[in-house]
């Protein structure tokens, strides 16, 4: 295994979790506006109060480790998906912000302008996460300069826009599970038939996304022929999907939030599995698509890399262990609440 | 000044660091004072800096959460912006930026979770540890962002790999890049103005209390470990200032003979304040001592400093602006010292407090700080321009290439009409939370203080939700 692989494989963990772990605050912010009354709302919030601000720095590391791994594959990424990426900025500031603000205040609008811009930010962001996987899937319009020459009506086509919505259906399931997990009485009766609504849903659209995924993008599973043993993952998808109505059914939501979590890695797998060893697939020449090697850069960097990754993974890690620790059990609403 | 992508992508990146700028450096300078503030509770189990304490915390979170949301954008700008420049330097760049987030931003976000969801869940130690690590935090995060734009200003541990279209700068030596020239000097200087901040946002509320007769024993507290930390930090800066300036005369005499309107070799004249002009290459209006700068450059009256008539005329920066934000900036520095130490003198006749006026002065200077960080960057970065990494790239070669101008301006449209949104919003909260101030930290419904265990006892069997902001809900109702 070289560097270029290694990063590879580094940054699909970052990107596994921060999808798991904004994964399911994001779904917390798509479902806020089903729950019902201030007191509800702010459960929802407190719920992932002291956690959505470590889990996005994820998303931020993933970003920086990308940077400094493979420029060339961050520089066409972000600038070929110019506006989108802007969209993606406010609506996480916006979510922000919106946990932060809402219960400063007691003015009824002030509550529901807040509850709402939650929702709108955290079902807009997830919509876009996905619209940017589906592109990554398909492929950018990237010219021999490493260019893409894309538009923004060129992104919203419809495979990238069912992937979009297949990401808000994951994060929202992912989302109801959490909440059943840290909510009590009522509410918590309620949130168990949201549960199986969102996997409903969710299950129609990951047949519908495979399906399509597999009709439009056939190159999606070349790599399945080179290594085979990638297919014990697609099993493990499989079985960590179907075991999350048994054990919501067998009331053990736990493991329905271990198997939703374990179905989320495997999908992340499967999407870097697919561009393996691309990092951007060019839609117009394969020669030109950003692969492990020219997009990376030099072996010095990949190495000094790995040392940060090294030293700071484990830190990292026991922190967000501990913070899930002393934050675990039922939500409840103290002095120090939003 | 037309507009095009060069010019509108520049002003983006003003706009949004500019903006973004108004957080961290509140947050870096508070989070030691919270340090200091929590740390003499434990020692002197006085409920008074524990008061203190919750009250800052309350405040930081919001100062906080603002710095997250504005932050992430930065993270993405180089890349949607500057994908030229990241394809250029993400070799040297990018470790930095990626160590920010592994080292930094963990730690931070970790930490702040117990910071202020944790009063009631872990002991006061662990919630001083966390308070302690939360400020490490934010200035490990000054640490690496300060080396990467150092390493801007004055690259060092690399070498350019490739030709033409292909070029760009690889890494040789992680730590010369890290220990660049000018990174430690800059680091200093960015965590002391962070620190000066600080120390005044708190001086300026608690002086308002006080002139208000409220929480007074806490106020006069407060102000007094700010005004520590101010004076000293005024005075920090005032050396680490000096240091840097000579640096920025060894690395970057261009940017140095903006900042002093120096245009030519010869005995520079150090200028209180003036106007440079390009054309007849002086300083108008200008009151200055002559020979002053080659005094405080090189101690001797009559040492040439290189001035701009070395520099080819298409390598010149904007001499305006870095000039006066820089001339800003030193005005501000000294009217800190000036009224730090005016201050700490009637503190030590213990007379500071009846002086009405200058707890007035203090209440409005909290603008002077943040003045001055600001200012400071523009003179920093601009003094750099033509060059986005100095001598080495141009910012016009740096841009998106597939960035159109129209995509820019839309961007640039929304972050400020959302931009000025969040600052009224945050101005109207911070105004709130300022105005209730530590009171509403007491046990809500008796009007007196408890201790915690009992408190928490009392939540205890409460065992509902309506505190904080249900209690007052209640009492209304009631």
């Amino acid at each position: 295994m070289d560097l270029n692989i290694f990063w590879f494989i580094l940054l699909g963990v970052l990107l596994t979790g921060y999808a798991i772990l904004d994964g399911f605050d994001l779904g917390v912010g798509i479902l806020h506006l089903f729950s019902k009354g201030d007191h509800e709302r702010r459960i929802f919030m407190n719920s992932i109060g002291p956690l959505w601000d470590g889990n996005e720095v994820w998303l931020v590391t993933f970003g920086g480790a990308l940077f400094a791994a493979f420029p060339n594959a961050y520089a066409t990424a972000f600038s070929g998906f110019y506006l989108p990426f802007m969209f993606l900025l406010f609506a996480l500031i916006f979510r922000a912000v919106s946990m932060e603000f809402r219960s400063k205040q007691e003015m009824r609008w002030w509550r529901r302008m807040w509850d709402g811009s939650f929702t709108v930010a955290s079902t807009l962001a997830t919509l876009l996460f996905g619209v940017a996987v589906g592109n990554m899937m398909i492929g950018l319009p990237i010219g021999p300069d490493m260019e893409s020459q894309g538009t923004v009506l060129s992104m919203l086509n419809p495979f990238a826009l069912l992937t979009g919505v297949f990401a808000v259906a994951t994060f929202a399931m992912h989302g109801a599970i959490y909440l059943y997990l840290k909510t009590e009485g009522a509410l918590q009766q309620r949130i168990h038939t949201w549960m199986w609504t969102t996997f409903g849903i969710f299950l129609v659209l990951y047949m519908v996304t495979t399906m399509a995924t597999l009709v439009t993008l056939p190159s999606a599973v070349r790599n399945f022929q080179e290594i085979p043993w990638a297919w014990v993952v697609v099993l493990l998808n499989v079985l960590a999907i179907a075991n999350i109505p048994r054990a919501i059914y067998l009331g053990k939501p736990f493991y329905a939030f271990i198997s939703s979590c374990c179905t989320i890695a495997a999908l992340t797998f499967l999407f870097g599995f697919s561009l393996f060893p691309n990092m951007i697939v060019s839609s117009l020449n394969p020669a030109w698509s950003l692969t492990i090697y020219n997009a990376a850069s030099s072996q010095k960097t990949l190495g000094i890399m790995m040392w940060i990754a090294f030293l700071g993974m484990p830190f990292v890690l026991s922190y967000t262990i501990a913070i899930y620790w002393i934050f675990r059990g039922k939500t409840k609403l103290g002095k120090f609440s939003y | 000044m037309e507009l095009d992508v060069l010019f509108l992508s520049r002003f983006q990146f003003a706009l949004t660091i500019m903006f973004h700028y108004l957080f961290p450096p509140l947050s870096i300078g508070l989070g030691v004072l919270m340090v200091i503030m929590e740390g003499m509770y434990l020692k002197t189990k006085n409920r008074q800096y524990e008061t203190m304490a919750r009250f800052w915390t309350k405040i930081f979170a919001v100062v906080f959460a603002m710095g997250v949301a504005t932050g992430i954008v930065m993270e993405f700008q180089f890349g949607t912006n500057w994908a030229t420049y990241s394809r250029y330097v993400g070799d040297v760049f990018g470790s930095p930026l990626a160590a920010e987030g592994v080292f930094a931003f963990f730690l931070e976000s970790g930490f702040l979770a117990i910071l202020v969801f944790g009063w009631d869940r872990v002991g006061p130690k662990m919630h001083f540890f966390s308070t302690v690590m939360v400020s490490l935090g934010s200035m490990f995060s000054a640490v690496w962002i300060v080396v990467a734009n150092s390493w801007m200003q004055t690259p060092a541990g690399y070498h350019i790999v490739g030709e033409g279209m292909t070029a760009r700068a690889e890494i040789t030596d992680f730590w010369a890049m890290v220990f660049n020239p000018s990174s430690v000097d800059r680091l200093t200087h960015t965590l002391i103005g962070c620190w000066i901040l600080g120390a005044f946002f708190v001086m300026s509320i608690t002086a308002y209390y006080i002139l208000r007769g409220r929480h007074v024993e806490i106020a006069k507290k407060s102000f007094t470990i700010a005004l520590v930390m101010g004076t000293l930090a005024s005075l920090a800066a005032l050396v680490s200032g000096h240091t840097q300036a000579h640096t920025v005369s060894q690395t970057q005499p261009a940017k140095l003979a903006a900042f002093e309107g120096h245009f030519e070799t010869g005995p520079g004249t150090l200028y209180l304040f003036g106007i440079p002009d390009e054309e007849t290459r002086q300083v108008r209006y200008g009151l200055g001592i002559p020979g002053g700068l080659s005094f405080l450059l090189y101690n001797d009256f009559d040492a040439p400093v290189k001035g701009l008539d070395q520099i080819p005329r298409d390598e010149w920066p904007p001499l305006q602006i870095p000039f006066q934000m820089y001339h800003l900036m030193v005005a501000l520095g000294m009217y800190f010292i000036g009224i730090t130490l005016l201050a700490s003198w009637f503190r030590w006749r213990g007379t500071l407090f009846d002086k009405r006026w200058l707890l007035w002065i203090f209440v409005f200077s909290i603008i002077g700080p943040y003045i001055a960080n600001q200012a400071g960057w523009i003179a920093a970065e601009v003094g750099r321009q033509p060059w986005i990494v100095y001598g080495l790239l141009r910012t016009s070669d740096a841009l998106s290439k597939t960035v159109k101008a129209e995509e820019v301006l839309t961007s640039i449209i929304l972050f400020s009409l959302i931009y000025l949104f969040l600052l009224a919003i945050w101005l109207y909260i911070m105004n709130d939370k300022i105005k209730h101030g530590p009171e509403e930290l007491s046990p809500a419904g008796t009007g007196e203080r408890r201790p915690l265990l009992e408190t928490l006892s009392a939540l205890a069997d409460h065992g509902g939700p309506s505190l904080a902001h249900g209690d007052r809900e209640e009492k209304e109702k009631k």
